[in-house]
């Protein structure tokens, strides 16, 4: 029998980007949040001994433990779904700040075209562009409505950056000047702009000077040392919700987190929620924690789990299209790459952060135009300089063994002589690449874990390759010696590689019910005191990052919870 | 290929050690905060690390080396794996091969703890290893402990079969042969992994215990690391704008760890 606590203005359900920004912005304004987080407390201290390449980036440190839970996959309807048992294609993060601990700090806003994706698309191309089964949808929010949204990320996070110089692309300024230059991606500028293109230095959370932000927390700037993706900064230059809004929230005194408590469902009776059911996995016990609003606010999976287990939303239907919970999961397009190997010129390589890098957005989007393409939007091609891992790095020009006296020789060689361009591409929605409940499989509760029914489709493979033949054109330009191309034979999405951490969709918003579950402030349509942001509300994903888009979309919530908690109703 | 030949250059005369000031100003330490602190008190706090100590000669080290102990493997299927290890990492002109790197040690340590026994995955079945298709992941129910026991003992029937004796006896040319035919599934292994399956592993493990951290048993002195020219551990740097390459002297995780 669960026991029951007092009530509490808010609930979240999870501790990382969304849940600490909805908690530093609504603990300021005197309302009182608890935070649930199935993972442990962390600290910068925490990452003392974080160089460690096999802990951390090989074994998974900081990642969910999958004993206790993981999802099943399959590429199609008519197969089984079997359990994704290790690590691979993503990572999901636990602990208090979540896979906002860490991820890269690549920031970028989502684009003008990716909000209004179907209505741009049918005025420049006309409807029959669009190819049968892609669901494409408009968000309910237009750019201009969430660049304040937008500015109040980059400022609480630093970002570092300079403006895209690509004609037509929106005009960002960011709070701190752009992370430095290396010969790395001085040589991608040079050989970008030499093709026509319009190179610029990535917008970084890791920063490149010390600097204060709008609620008083000063961080010190990034040291360059080189272990950024999968590892925690001990420094705090990395914008992480451990050190920026969550010290702003317990400050106040309003907030609460407990750690290790796994939220199992969202309580709800007539079309109102009254709490969450959590476990606390250290006692055992259950818990009812009572809220007059719940934020489901768990990575953009156990976003979709807990509202299909609490059965909140109308679960999708991949046969009808029909349905929302569930619809328009959608991931990375990462495999159109060129990686150059270079026998005149040593990099050093060892060292740099998670966002030091620079990019092009020529092909992102509709910045170019796709008439007489047979695929709809792109994806931006970057360099990176984020410290290139022993145990990771070990790649050789095509035509080597890859073990042996020869592939030795040459993976040492090309240790600090091979750069990567890596073209992430946008994912585009697909009335059969869904999310449901495995009939099957259990978590560590007992409750069904979730099922992926996802496979590339000829627009996915058709981007790659694509973006596969100009990221070859530009590492030609760079002057490799030898370059071994991706994108050219994209088969079956493969979830053994890592490729990104980017899921998105599942929990959607729109501009009506019957096509989303969240209208543009992230409020459930069916239930009004439930709130889901996270990469689970985006219809679709774009040739970006996340994580801007996320902290976006939490900072419009967190101002659409004040209004439903003064106001009541439904807010659009 | 004679430019492959790096040995010499892992030396590193221009190795920039931070001083305590430089690292201050880079960090930002002067800012006051709601976050600093932390780790990074800690680290400003503690006293300088004593230096590594010099390197003896090889084999005095070994003897007194107490990670050279088995958790997992038997003798014998030790002697396998430092063989198989060696023939996928072997020593070149760049460098020690996995033997000298103590590689086997590394993968025996491994075994014995939670990445052998698979602790962290999700290890429920029903298990379908027949139908799974190869981008599914693995879907049989075997810890890798087992997968080893397997392989091992594959590796050792497969020499007996074609050259009549134990693994570790076999030339070079004998062992690649056998490591070939496993890596292109073309042997047949008992239970429910294919050989690629255990060459795969073997190989993942392998190049681990030439380049983890040596607090896990391989990358004697560093020694994978020097020939990549690889720092390790280190809390700054401050020369990626540079156009030269240069290479800095390694330090392992225990150089942070003031005990």
């Amino acid at each position: 029998m669960a026991k029951t606590l007092p009530k509490t203005d808010i609930v979240t359900v999870g501790v990382g980007w969304v849940g600490g920004i909805i908690a530093a912005e609504l603990t300021k304004k005197g309302y009182k949040v608890v935070g649930i987080e199935r993972g442990k407390e962390r600290s910068t201290e925490d990452y003392f001994m974080a160089h460690d390449e096999l802990r951390y980036a090989e074994r998974k440190e900081m990642m969910q433990d999958m004993s206790k839970e993981t999802i099943t996959f399959r590429h199609d309807m008519k197969k089984r779904a079997l359990p994704y048992r290790e690590w691979g294609s993503f990572l999901i993060g636990d602990g208090v700040g979540g896979s906002g601990m860490h991820w890269n700090g690549q920031t970028f806003r989502f684009l003008p075209y990716d909000f209004e994706i179907y209505s741009k698309t049918v005025e420049r191309y006309g409807k029959d562009k669009i190819p049968a089964g892609m669901q494409l949808q408009d968000w309910g929010i237009t750019y201009d409505e969430m660049a304040p949204y937008f500015d109040k990320f980059d400022a609480m996070a630093g970002l570092s950056g300079e403006a895209n110089p690509l004609p037509g692309a929106p005009q960002i300024k960011y709070p701190t000047p752009p992370m430095i230059e290396t010969p790395v991606t001085k040589l991608f500028k040079e050989a970008a702009k030499k093709l026509g293109y319009h190179p610029y230095h990535m917008p970084s959370a890791n920063l490149s000077e010390n600097y204060t932000n709008p609620d008083g927390i000063s961080r010190g700037a990034c040291q360059y040392c080189g272990f950024c993706e999968r590892f925690g900064c001990e420094y705090g230059a990395k914008a992480s919700p451990v050190v920026t809004v969550l010290p702003v929230a317990k400050k106040t005194g309003n907030f609460e987190v407990r750690t290790h408590s796994v939220v199992r469902k969202v309580l709800h009776k007539n079309g109102r929620a009254t709490g969450v059911l959590y476990v606390d996995t250290r006692t055992g016990e259950e818990f009812i924690q009572p809220a007059e609003v719940v934020i489901v606010s768990a990575y953009q999976m156990n976003n979709i789990k807990i509202l299909l287990n609490s059965q909140l939303g109308k679960p999708y239907d991949p046969k009808t299209g029909t349905g929302v919970v569930g619809k328009n999961y959608a991931y990375q397009t990462y495999l159109g790459r060129a990686r150059g190997f270079f026998d005149d010129k040593e990099f050093n390589l060892y060292g740099g952060a998670g966002a030091l890098g620079a990019q092009i957005d020529d092909f992102n989007g509709d910045f170019f135009d796709h008439t007489n393409l047979d695929f709809l939007h792109g994806g931006t091609m970057h360099i990176t300089h984020l410290g290139d891992r022993p145990i990771a790095n070990n790649w050789v020009p095509p035509g080597t063994p890859t073990w042996g006296k020869e592939f030795k020789e040459k993976s040492t060689f090309y240790a600090n002589r091979n750069l990567i361009l890596a073209a992430q591409g946008a994912s585009l929605p697909f009335q059969d690449n869904y999310i449901d409940l495995d009939p099957t499989y259990k978590d560590a509760f007992g409750d069904p874990l979730l099922r992926m029914t996802f496979n590339w489709k000829d627009q996915d493979r058709k981007l790659q390759k694509f973006l596969g033949d100009k990221s070859e054109e530009v590492m030609k330009e760079m002057g490799a010696t030898h370059v071994l191309k991706g994108g050219d034979d994209i088969k079956d999405y493969d979830i053994r590689n890592y490729q990104s951490t980017h899921n998105t969709g599942g929990v959607i918003m729109g501009a009506s019910p019957e096509t989303s579950v969240l209208n543009s402030y992230l409020q459930m349509w069916d239930c009004e005191n439930v709130f889901v942001p996270g990469a689970s509300a985006f219809p679709h994903n774009s040739g970006y990052n996340p994580t801007n888009t996320v902290g976006a979309l939490a900072y419009r919530a967190a101002e659409g919870i004040e209004k439903y908690l003064k106001q009541g109703g439904s807010l659009v | 290929m004679e430019e492959l030949s790096l040995s010499e250059k892992e030396t590193a005369p221009k190795e920039k050690n931070m001083t305590r000031r430089t690292f201050i100003r880079n960090s930002g330490l002067t800012v006051g905060g709601l976050v600093l602190g932390g780790a990074l008190g800690g680290l400003l706090n503690k006293k300088p690390a004593a230096p590594a100590s010099a390197p003896a000669a090889g084999h005095v080290m070994e003897a007194s080396n107490h990670n050279q102990a088995l958790m997992y493997f038997t003798p014998d299927q030790f002697k396998v794996v430092d063989a198989a290890a060696e023939a996928i990492f072997p020593k070149t002109e760049s460098g020690p091969g996995a033997k000298e790197l103590l590689v086997a040690y590394y993968i025996d340590h491994q075994m014995a703890g939670s990445f052998g026994l698979n602790t962290k995955e999700y290890h429920t079945g029903p298990f379908y290893p027949g139908e799974a298709v190869p981008e599914q992941g693995y879907q049989h129910h075997l810890k890798r402990q087992e997968v080893f026991d397997l392989g091992i003992v594959a590796l050792e029937s497969e020499a007996q079969k074609r050259n009549k004796k134990r693994f570790f006896e076999l030339n070079e040319e004998e062992q690649v042969a056998i490591l070939t035919d496993f890596e292109a599934d073309k042997v047949k292994m008992s239970g429910s992994v294919s050989s690629k399956f255990f060459f795969t592993l073997l190989r993942k493990v392998t190049l681990e215990g030439a380049y983890a951290d040596p607090m896990y048993g391989g990358n004697k002195d560093m020694a994978g690391w020097k020939m990549k020219n690889f720092p390790g551990h280190q809390g700054s740097y401050t020369n990626l704008e540079e156009d030269k390459f240069v290479a800095i002297a390694p330090k392992a995780l225990n150089s942070q760890h003031n005990h």
